[in-house]
């Protein structure tokens, strides 16, 4: 078993939890993992990304190569484009459509959504609102990681588990919140796919 | 023992407990702040009471690091890249002092300067001062070399510089660990006058440090993190620095047809590499960073074998490696992944939505527009995104406190008025000399000092300038009538605008210290006595 994930979004948005989720699952299930984030000037408010790499092998570069990745979950629908020379010729884009618009010339969102829909294999979704109809507008990004869970080539249980590993000590209210938002994620995109 | 997953940093910072240190010294900088901030969070640390205050700037921070060592204890010195430029005069000269307690000194490269202003290769800091030099090629290497920097440090009495780049500083992977030592007992070094650097002490305390080379070259001969790996095809060998063996390896899944050396350690390792150039036909260089073994093995010459690398093109002369670029240098045929559609637009960093230096800068920009552009000198901090779109504010960014002693310059040459532009934490690093050069000279400049009160840019650390500022301004003698504390808030702008124009008018030295919490770190701070009360109430 091998993954390759790009994980993308702007500085701030969240990324490295959706990572966390993932990572805390993967040890769980003994896998290798590298992960490669972005700390300093470009989490004011820039482009980022991580690269989470794992496999059941040691894994040697902390970097994905150009047309390897697996999968490409982005939190930002522009941000998801940015990364498209890694994605692998059989690899799947999973994306929030909301933009996060803090540039004057962020481009049309139709000519955004355009260039999305000629992916062959992608889940578009309106991750901020399936939150706010779970009355927890924050959990935006576990449901991306929803909708990305069935694409992570692993068992969707210890996905769950490990959200309740990362949220315990919040208390069983911020637990529940989590779960509730992963099982929507992941049925719009078992619907969708 | 356990398994962790951590980051690069992290590995480091959790080897240099481990390893018995009573002390890590470092001033923040990207890739190297979390180091310390892991200490600084570390349970073993705080019961061990291991002093982790981030220090003024890079130079005290290897000073106050030396002077453990004097006293007998272990110690940790981090710091960018560049950071060691600031650090160069103790690093240079500890070198020949030779140490008492371990000492460490890890600089983290920023090769592609994602987060900074060059992409210069402390190895050859590590060879100037000839000092042995380390650079892990993965998270676990870097905990292991870091807690056997600390043998080799007290073994041969030298300072050890390990050498990391961003990629491997900023990446988790999972690193096993080994029992923790214990620490250091207070003791005098054996020598009372190895540390006077007297031209007389100095003379013989070089030239054990030139003795002591034969032994660091054997060292790096026999080391484990140094390797010799066999391959079939002898067409071609490569040599792997640090974290270059990760992308050549990544390259070859199967094994690698060549012969292999990797090098984790320094001094070059001749004997290794004479052995590979030996048996084979050309060779390849992979480093990230400068072409430091390139140089050596093609020498001032260049007429042996044929040297493929940085050089002559077969990988990028600039910016950081990764595993794109290896494959080309192979040939090595791969899917190139489809474009980046044309509408993708850049999405630079920016300050901060609420972010004081925003009405700080609007204010200066309404003041300085009837005098034209390029005349306000600027620093190293978030200040300076002031030097993109909407503000386009500031003229220059070089290195910690310049902004300053640049104005001044600039105004010696008749640039009058010059602004400077300078945060606090950035003033307390190497701000203070300059600002005494303008006032010594009494030059027309206006120094705007961007009180935060926190290191911005790299997290929100404690910054040394905390609640000082003014004081330390009148203590070096900026006159009172031209020293002013403004509100950087819109309902404000009007009187700031005016306190601006009139000090920029004037002729002669003026300070204006514009202050207002980072955003970041008052919402962390009001989050933190939210959870707080909610504890209480439970």
């Amino acid at each position: 078993m091998k993954i390759d994930i790009i994980l993308a979004g702007v500085g701030g948005q969240g990324i490295l939890s959706i990572a966390a989720t993932i990572g805390l699952a993967a040890l769980k299930n003994d896998l290798y993992l590298k992960q490669a984030e972005v700390h300093g000037m470009s989490q004011r408010g820039g482009d980022v990304q991580s690269n989470l790499r794992l496999s059941d092998k040691p894994i040697h570069s902390d970097l994905i190569a150009l047309g390897q990745a697996d999968l490409i979950i982005s939190v930002e629908p522009m941000e998801a484009l940015r990364y498209l020379p890694y994605l692998a010729k059989d690899g799947w884009v999973i994306t929030n459509d909301q933009p996060f618009k803090n540039i004057p010339n962020y481009p049309e969102m139709e000519d955004v959504l355009a260039e999305l829909n000629k992916i062959s294999q992608k889940i578009i979704i309106n991750a901020d609102q399936i939150a706010r109809d779970l009355e927890s507008p924050r959990s935006a990004n576990m449901v991306i990681l929803g909708a990305a869970s069935p694409f992570l080539n692993m068992d969707y249980d210890s996905l769950e588990d490990a959200i309740r590993r990362q949220f315990g000590s919040k208390g069983e209210e911020v637990v529940d919140v989590n779960i509730n938002a992963i099982r929507a994620g992941r049925e719009f995109a078992l619907k969708n796919k | 023992m356990q398994k962790l997953l951590l980051l690069g940093d992290e590995a480091i910072a959790q080897a240099a407990i481990d390893a018995g240190i009573s002390g890590v010294y470092a001033y923040p900088g990207t890739p190297s702040t979390e180091i310390t901030e892991y200490i600084q969070k570390s349970k073993v640390a705080k019961e061990r009471n291991i002093k982790s205050t981030w220090s003024a700037n890079e130079k005290t921070a290897l000073e106050g690091a030396l002077g453990m060592s004097y006293a007998g204890k272990r110690a940790l010195a981090c710091m960018k890249h560049v950071g060691l430029n600031v650090a160069a005069d103790p690093f240079m000269n500890m070198a020949i002092t030779g140490v008492n307690g371990g000492l460490v000194i890890l600089v983290a490269d920023d090769p592609s300067m994602h987060s900074s202003q060059d992409e210069q290769d402390s190895r050859y800091y590590g060879k100037f001062a000839l000092m042995p030099t380390f650079e892990p090629s993965n998270q676990q290497e870097a905990y292991d070399i870091i807690r056997f920097a600390f043998e080799y440090s007290e073994k041969y009495e030298i300072p050890v510089l390990v050498r990391v780049t961003t990629r491997l500083a900023h990446s988790r992977s999972g690193v096993q660990l080994a029992p923790i030592r214990d620490e250091n007992e207070n003791s005098m070094p054996k020598n009372l006058r190895q540390f006077i650097l007297l031209p007389a002490n100095a003379r013989v305390q070089y030239n054990k440090l030139i003795e002591k080379q034969t032994s660091f070259e054997k060292e790096a001969e026999e080391s484990s993190f140094n390797q010799f790996i066999e391959g079939e095809d002898k067409s071609m060998g490569i040599v792997a620095c640090g974290i270059g063996y990760n992308y050549l390896l990544e390259n070859f899944p199967n094994g690698c047809p060549y012969p292999i050396l990797k090098i984790s350690q320094y001094p070059t390792p001749r004997h290794m590499v004479e052995k590979l150039y030996n048996s084979v036909d050309k060779i390849i260089v992979i480093e990230d960073g400068y072409p430091f073994v390139e140089e050596q093995i093609r020498g001032v010459l260049d007429n042996g074998k044929e040297v493929l690398g940085r050089l002559d093109g077969t990988l990028p002369r600039t910016g950081e490696l990764n595993p794109d670029h290896v494959a080309r240098a192979f040939g090595i045929d791969f899917y190139e992944g489809a474009p980046v559609p044309e509408i993708v637009k850049p999405r630079p960093p920016a300050m901060c939505v609420g972010c004081s230096h925003i009405d700080s800068y609007n204010a200066l920009n309404e003041v300085m527009e009837k005098y034209g552009d390029g005349r306000v000198f600027s620093d190293i901090g978030c200040y300076t995104l002031g030097a993109l779109p909407p503000f386009n504010a500031i003229n220059s960014c070089v290195d910690m406190g310049a902004s300053i002693t640049m104005a001044k310059g600039a105004a010696d040459a008749g640039l009058v008025p010059a602004v400077a532009v300078i945060g606090d934490s950035t003033f307390t690093h190497s701000g203070m000399t300059s600002l005494l050069d303008a006032i010594n000279d009494n030059s027309p400049i206006t120094v705007l000092i961007l009180d935060n009160s926190t290191a911005g840019m790299t997290g929100g650390q404690t910054s040394s300038a905390f609640g000082k500022i003014e004081q330390i301004c009148l203590g070096l003698g900026v006159d009172p009538e031209h020293l002013h504390v403004i509100r950087p808030l819109k309902k404000f702008h009007a009187e700031n605008v005016e306190i601006i124009a009139k000090e920029v008018e004037y002729n002669g030295l003026s300070v204006i210290i514009p202050t207002r919490e980072c955003i970041q770190t008052l919402n962390r701070r009001m989050r933190q006595r939210f959870k707080d009360k909610e504890n209480k109430s439970k």
